[in-house]
């Protein structure tokens, strides 16, 4: 058995030395294993060869054709993307997201008009990641036309996702723009026996009518 | 809860601090999906009680329930920044599973603090002061670092080299002295050997502040060879910050 940096092991006696480079390529993917990569490999071995050389195709092409939207910084295949060439979005309104994944989600509800900001990360203190490693910069150049009126903070509930809304608050309130947060509370179908205090107190605060 | 790291689809790891255990990391499984009951009781810097489940490799967070939020923190960039600072700095001097009961103690203190409304100045130089104490890196501050000679009241300098201040007839390598002003040194033994409420009480002029922090900032280096990544991050916030009052003198009790 010898081992490959960072690949885990690979049985070099009895696995031919293509498949070995393939186990240990699926290996380096986020969340497969070595187990899960053997798998993998061997799934392409059965598989036609025009859906391995489609896959393969894919890949390449993602890596060559997708890049960032030079407004909203999210992967497109065209820049603009086409979220900030459609004519009957909400220019005014910004929603600034954490990640381009975080824009599928928002997409899926239907209900926001608005366009995108994606900041390909959060302000991780701990993680020595700040504002000049995000897209900070691109953000507030947008803000300077005056066409926005709205900037909304979506980024996650979590301590990181406060601070970097809180920092963005700071720079962008001088701009006169309208900063706003997500609202935060519970979520639908949860159970108030397990709900945590600051949650709960968010919920209060945020309160309706019926 | 020092820091979290994603793993998987909707897990975390997290880098816990325990009275009783130190510092070691736990897996809370599932955490970051919308409908998790966890997730609002593991956030970073809270205090929480965990039902622990041993793993393989990893302990496994069963049941959890927040003691003390700290949900003041989320909303004050200023104190939430120097929350992750202290939080770094603890997992920087922490090793795996050894008990520090006084830097668990010293956490919460100053934690406590920030919420409720401590001077985030005094608080992040008293942790310092005593962490480096608890951790075994006390710097020397009664006699000379270097001939262990007295100390007079006079602007001496503060060698991170030499581990402490160092009086004006002694040399140290080129670079690592920086002057130690009279009432800095006092500052320094007063954080060393007071309380945190002592601290808290201590006015000091913005060019002794600075000077503080840069004296401890260098010796942090020193310690650690390496900057306190989110001490750059309290840095940028603080220059966001309109400039504060001028006036002020120093108390030293």
């Amino acid at each position: 058995m010898t081992q490959r940096p960072g690949s885990g092991w690979t049985d070099s006696n009895s696995t031919a030395a293509p498949v070995a480079r393939l186990i240990d390529q699926f290996n380096r993917l986020p969340g497969v294993g070595p187990k899960s990569a053997q798998r993998l490999a061997y799934h392409i071995l059965r598989i036609p060869s025009e859906e391995a050389e489609a896959l393969a195709s894919a890949i390449v092409e993602v890596k060559q054709r997708i890049i960032l939207c030079s407004t909203c910084q999210n992967l497109s295949d065209l820049d603009p993307c086409s979220i900030c060439q459609n004519e009957s979005r909400d220019r005014t309104t910004i929603c600034v997201v954490e990640e381009p994944l975080d824009i599928l989600a928002f997409e899926r509800t239907r209900s926001f008009k608005g366009v995108y900001h994606v900041l390909h990360g959060v302000i991780s203190p701990m993680d020595g990641v700040g504002p000049d490693d995000l897209k900070v910069r691109e953000l507030l150049s947008r803000l300077s036309d005056g066409q926005v009126n709205e900037v909304i903070l979506a980024t996650n509930p979590t301590l990181e996702g406060d601070a970097t809304a809180m920092y963005l608050d700071r720079l962008i309130a001088p701009t006169g723009v309208q900063v706003t947060r997500l609202a935060r509370g519970l979520p639908v179908g949860a159970d108030l026996e397990y709900a945590d205090e600051v949650t709960l107190t968010r919920a209060l605060e945020g309160r309706g009518k019926v | 809860m020092l820091r979290h790291r994603k793993i998987g689809e909707a897990d975390r790891i997290l880098t816990i601090f325990s009275a009783e255990q130190g510092k070691f990391d736990v897996i809370a499984k599932g955490v970051r999906r919308p409908t998790s009951r966890k997730s609002g009781h593991l956030e970073e810097l809270s205090r929480t009680s965990l039902l622990l489940a041993q793993g393989r490799t990893l302990d496994v967070i069963t049941q959890c329930e927040v003691i003390e939020s700290l949900a003041a923190l989320r909303g004050d960039l200023e104190r939430l920044s120097a929350g992750f600072y202290l939080a770094e700095l603890v997992d920087r001097f922490s090793a795996e599973r050894q008990e520090n009961l006084a830097i668990y103690k010293l956490l919460l203190e100053c934690l406590r603090g920030l919420e409720t409304g401590g001077a985030a100045a005094a608080t992040l130089r008293y942790f310092e002061v005593q962490l480096l104490s608890y951790s075994g890196f006390q710097p020397q501050l009664r006699v000379c670092a270097s001939c262990r000679g007295a100390i007079e009241a006079v602007v001496n300098s503060f060698s991170s080299s030499a581990g402490g201040v160092v009086c004006g007839n002694c040399r140290v390598e080129e670079g690592a002295l920086l002057p130690l002003s009279v009432n800095g040194l006092k500052v320094m033994r007063l954080l060393q050997t007071g309380s945190y409420v002592d601290a808290l009480r201590l006015r000091a002029t913005p060019a002794l502040t600075s000077e503080l922090e840069e004296h401890l900032r260098r010796y942090l280096r020193h310690v650690l060879e390496h900057e306190v990544r989110s001490g750059e991050f309290l840095r940028s916030v603080r220059s966001l910050r309109p400039a504060h009052d001028e006036a002020a003198e120093v108390v030293v009790l």
